[in-house]
């Protein structure tokens, strides 16, 4: 991990008439972190990651990525600049199978000029997305509709398909959400290992401080709009405000483990 | 990987068309000529359709064309049918390109009625206007072709015919290319594409013009086809019910479907008014609803039957 700053977050802000969505924030996030955005629901978390990525326009404050303003871009735009993002509800081609979403993707990512009007199937395209499909070991599921797809599944699909674009940053909207318990370390090796693979810097929000404990290296806590801690883990979740309004007083104090999967 | 036979099938039966209407009787090739023009239109709602886009206006692009051909014939004179078909695409191009820049931004109902009153302020104009042919329109001159004038209808047929093809083969191609699976993907998952980087808006406008030179080309052959040119037939709302009837009636699933669809309408049609002149309309409507109920990917879904049970 270096210690580049790659995304600066400077006194962000968002309004919806008098409701204060995010207030004041300003995060530092440097090259080959893992940070782990926690908080109760509502909090401004996904406000947070929905500025970020162009999906909201800030009221007032700057985001710099690798140096450059992308305040209030689109999300093209941010996406083109080197910013991608899954969500909550995964964002596929319902209609298409698993392959098709993923070649798809591929191609759209590629599409620069007359690139559009290439035929979509073609060597280099279709290899990539064998590829991609072993990586994120959902190459079982080669054939089958994504509306069809387990949750778990769907998941690693929408993550492969933001991940095309090969972005420097992914911001991951709750990654586990509607996975089993059973599940969920076994979808977050997979995606982690990819993403460690591709040298990707990972912002990802999650309720689940098992997930976070386990895998970030900085967490990054949310209340009523603020940010009221950003530590490593292991002070993180000891942190008394953050154990008032976001885990939970019942919370185990030791942290397990705490960072000793950072490094995914 | 399945070999797809929809262009070799279509070059066979539109060269068998093409060859065959040398034989055929004239009403029977002037209605495979009224049904193949349809059928580009068609083939421009076909790629909307696949994005998940209805037109309830496309007769605004239908008559654009049309009249761009009078309108040649009547101040320049130009009767090759060549630069009529030319102009006019050019015409419904620049037309669909500026429309293009409102209408991307609206989708499903909206995007319906928006495009049904742009085509509703055309049709306005003409009806009004004395100079553009009121309501009784114009009388378009028989086409030449490269200033050979020759006898008889064959030649534009035969012309309908090989554009008909050209544009089913590009479309074709366009549909297998990266822009042409953006039809889908918008339909299916806005966000995701803009979040792969695309402008869906860009997308939309595309494939909205795409559709508006198809029109407009097929606007242009009608009016050559039949000799003259008139707001009710060509530009009022129920001509453009009409694209929007054929289309669901051909389906979505391939670009033959509009050709085959076009040509069973214009059949039904004829037919239809030769039983119950009075109330052909039922009849037509009636096919429509039975389409919806039992055959809802259109008349091309009994073909891609029978050729999947063929493989």
């Amino acid at each position: 991990m270096s210690g580049d700053p790659i995304l600066q977050v400077i006194d962000l802000q968002k309004t919806f008439g008098a409701v204060v969505a995010a207030k004041d924030i300003n995060i530092d996030v440097s090259t080959g972190e893992v940070i782990g955005i926690i908080g109760a629901n509502g909090a401004g978390k996904t406000t947070f990651v929905n500025m970020v990525t162009g999906y909201l326009k800030p009221s007032s404050g700057t985001i710099r990525f690798e140096g450059r303003d992308i305040t209030g871009k689109p999300p093209r735009l941010v996406t083109q600049t080197g910013i991608s993002r899954s969500f909550q509800v995964s964002q596929v081609f319902t209609s298409m199978t698993v392959y098709d979403n993923l070649l798809t993707a591929l191609a759209i990512t590629d599409s620069r000029g007359f690139n559009a009007l290439r035929p979509i199937q073609r060597p280099d395209l279709t290899r990539r997305c064998e590829e991609t499909l072993v990586r994120y070991q959902i190459d079982q599921y080669h054939d089958s509709e994504a509306s069809t797809l387990p949750q778990g599944v769907r998941k690693l699909l929408d993550i492969a398909m933001a991940m095309v674009s090969k972005p420097r940053i992914l911001l991951l909207d709750e990654p586990t959400s509607g996975v089993s318990a059973e599940e969920k370390f076994n979808i977050m090796d997979i995606i982690m290992g990819a993403l460690k693979a591709d040298q990707v810097t990972v912002l990802f929000i999650e309720h689940d401080m098992e997930i976070v404990e386990r895998y970030v290296s900085r967490v990054v806590a949310f209340y009523q709009g603020e940010v009221i801690c950003d530590k490593p883990p292991e002070e993180a979740l000891i942190d008394s405000r953050v154990r008032e309004f976001v885990i939970g007083e019942e919370y185990p104090l030791e942290v397990r483990e705490a960072g000793s999967h950072a490094d995914h | 990987m399945s070999r797809d036979r929809t262009i070799p099938g279509l070059t066979v039966a539109l060269a068998v068309c093409a060859i065959g209407g040398y034989f055929i009787p004239d009403w029977l090739m002037n209605q495979m000529m009224f049904g193949f023009a349809r059928a580009l239109a068609i083939l421009g709602l076909l790629v909307l359709w696949r994005t998940g886009l209805v037109s309830f206006g496309h007769a605004l692009y239908f008559g654009l064309g049309a009249y761009a051909v009078a309108l040649l014939d009547i101040n320049l004179g130009i009767s090759d049918a060549f630069v009529r078909l030319g102009v006019a695409m050019l015409v419904t191009g620049g037309v669909g390109t500026l429309l293009g820049f409102i209408l991307r931004n609206y989708r499903d109902i909206f995007f319906a009625m928006l495009s049904l009153a742009f085509s509703m302020v055309l049709y306005g104009i003409l009806v009004k206007t004395e100079a553009l042919g009121s309501t009784d329109g114009f009388t378009v001159s028989p086409p030449t072709f490269l200033s050979a004038a020759p006898e008889g209808k064959y030649p534009l047929f035969v012309l309908i015919c090989v554009f008909g093809w050209l544009a089913a083969v590009l479309v074709q191609g366009y549909l297998r290319s990266t822009l042409g699976r953006l039809t889908t993907a918008v339909r299916d998952n806005e966000i995701r594409v803009e979040y792969l980087g695309y402008s869906v808006a860009r997308a939309i406008h595309i494939k909205y013009v795409m559709s508006a030179v198809l029109t407009g080309a097929a606007g242009a052959l009608t009016a050559m086809a039949l000799g003259q040119v008139d707001p009710d037939s060509m530009v009022n709302w129920t001509a453009s019910g009409e694209l929007v009837f054929v289309t669901i009636l051909s389906g979505p699933g391939s670009v033959a479907a509009p050709f085959i669809g076009s040509l069973i309408f214009e059949l039904l049609r004829t037919y239809a008014f030769e039983l119950v002149p009075h109330a052909w309309q039922m009849i037509v409507g009636g096919t429509l609803l039975a389409v919806i109920f039992f055959l809802p990917g259109g008349i091309w879904s009994l073909f891609a039957r029978a050729l999947k049970a063929d493989k």
